[in-house]
């Protein structure tokens, strides 16, 4: 279909954006690569005033290495998330995440910022960045703040952004040396997971030391599985892992939609939980 | 309006346009360059695909005016002076199409591919193209064909008790 009318606005700097989302109140969106904001237009889900093309603010994009974090613009495309040589070597998670999202077509436009911002929790990249411990940070009229994903994503497509900021930046804690895997479930090639489970492992003396799993799909929004987490420390095989992926959905509260109900999504939790964890953890 | 500069298919254009008219729209509605199809509303099938500044896109997912400044180029712009390309020639060949629909974003996509990865298994070949759908063919021929332009060999694949072709043995 084609879109309801909007006025467009493209700022040449973050300043000039904050003040368009500003003068605009409740009324605009912000667009990024589009590849969630123009599906939404098109089915006519979405009815902006003002659409904010940020796509032209050359500092929003690219990765630096900043003392014990990755700090990558929230413009940074996910095609070039996965090949980017730092985050491959200090965030693999999320470089392996990020190769899954949708097809190569939508991940040339598709942003890392856009798609958190986005607060799908049927979106890949969310938990990952739940796992990771990622901080957001944004930018509004009265400045800078940073916001730890754990309080970020609020219920289903609302994130902690008010109307008149901007996400600028997502901050990755390194986890170089960690195993990593993400492991999801779809009906077809390309299309949203049923359940996705994002795994980061340390491991010592054959054992898992810490584990972090982040759900994709198990609630309105991404959620840590805290309770395979606890049950993971000190796992020290195949048997001890799958027994503490029995906790995943703990807590949990899943939708029912035409894939899937809440109970087939526990069990897939459970089930992708253990082979992301053994193989993060290389004992698969 | 909103005012747009961009070069499709090797000529420039300026043009006034809604900012809410899609990349797919403007291409067909006003340059009448009806070689890019579109076939859903929901990003998935594939077969707007263009390529814009040099990668992919899928152009029912661009504004017209995001491209502004761009350079952007259609399955109609890859023959040169009525001469198909190498891949352009494979689908003929192979027979990597039926109705034709999925065909200009299958060769787009294809194209990205072969640019990246010039000489991919066939299971590459099918990890490339899954943002493009094709209701007709089963993709068997479409990797064959894209197998075939990278310089494969196609081999003689299995057949099944029926004498039917099956398989994935087409890689060299």
């Amino acid at each position: 279909m084609i879109p309801p009318a909007f006025e467009y606005a493209r700022p040449a700097s973050v300043d000039e954006a904050v003040r368009a989302l500003a003068d605009a109140g409740e009324e605009a969106k912000v667009l990024a690569g589009g590849q969630s904001l123009l599906p939404l237009l098109r089915l006519r889900l979405a009815f902006p005033e003002l659409v904010v093309d940020v796509g032209r603010i050359p500092e929003l994009r690219g990765v630096r290495e900043d003392g014990e974090a990755l700090a990558i613009g929230a413009l940074t495309t996910h095609h070039d998330v996965i090949h980017d040589p730092l985050v491959r070597r200090y965030a693999g998670l999320l470089a392996g995440a990020t190769a899954t999202v949708a097809d190569p077509a939508v991940r040339h436009r598709g942003t890392l910022g856009g798609s958190l911002a986005h607060a799908d929790p049927a979106g890949d990249l969310p938990a990952v960045a739940l796992a990771l411990d990622a901080e957001l940070v944004a930018v509004g009229p009265a400045g800078r703040r940073t916001i730890p994903a754990r309080e970020f994503f609020l219920d289903y497509l609302q994130s902690a952004l008010s109307p008149d900021e901007l996400l600028v930046e997502v901050r990755i804690p390194k986890t170089e040396g960690w195993g990593f895997h993400y492991e999801k479930f779809q009906r077809v090639a390309q299309a949203w997971a049923i359940v996705g489970v994002a795994a980061l492992v340390r491991r010592a003396d054959g054992h898992i030391a810490e584990a972090r799993i982040g759900l994709t799909n198990m609630g309105s929004t991404p959620v840590r599985a805290t309770a395979a987490e606890r049950a993971l420390a000190g796992a020290d095989g195949p048997e001890a892992v799958a027994r503490a992926a029995e906790a995943a959905a703990e807590g949990t509260r899943p939708s029912q939609d035409l894939s899937a109900s809440p109970e087939y999504r526990e069990h897939l939790a459970r089930v992708l939980t253990r082979r992301a964890v053994l193989t993060a953890g290389g004992m698969g | 309006m909103t005012h747009i500069k961009v070069n499709v298919d090797g000529t420039p254009y300026e043009d006034e346009v809604e900012p809410r008219l899609l990349l797919a729209h403007y291409l067909r509605d006003r340059l009448g360059l009806t070689g890019t199809p579109i076939g859903c509303d929901t990003s998935n099938c594939g077969a707007c695909t263009v390529e814009l500044d040099g990668t992919t896109v899928k152009s029912c997912s661009v504004l017209a005016v995001q491209a502004d400044g761009s350079t952007v180029t259609t399955v109609q712009g890859l023959a040169k002076d009525g001469e198909w390309t190498a891949l352009q020639h494979a689908f003929h060949e192979r027979h990597g199409l039926q109705c034709g629909y999925c065909t200009p974003g299958m060769i787009m996509a294809a194209r990205d591919l072969l640019r990246e990865n010039p000489h991919p298994t066939s299971d590459e070949v099918r990890e490339a193209l899954e943002g493009n759908l094709c209701r007709c063919t089963g993709y068997q021929n479409i990797v064959r064909a894209v197998l075939a332009a990278a310089g494969q060999q196609d081999g003689p694949g299995r057949q099944d008790a029926s004498g039917r072709q099956v398989g994935e043995e087409v890689t060299a």
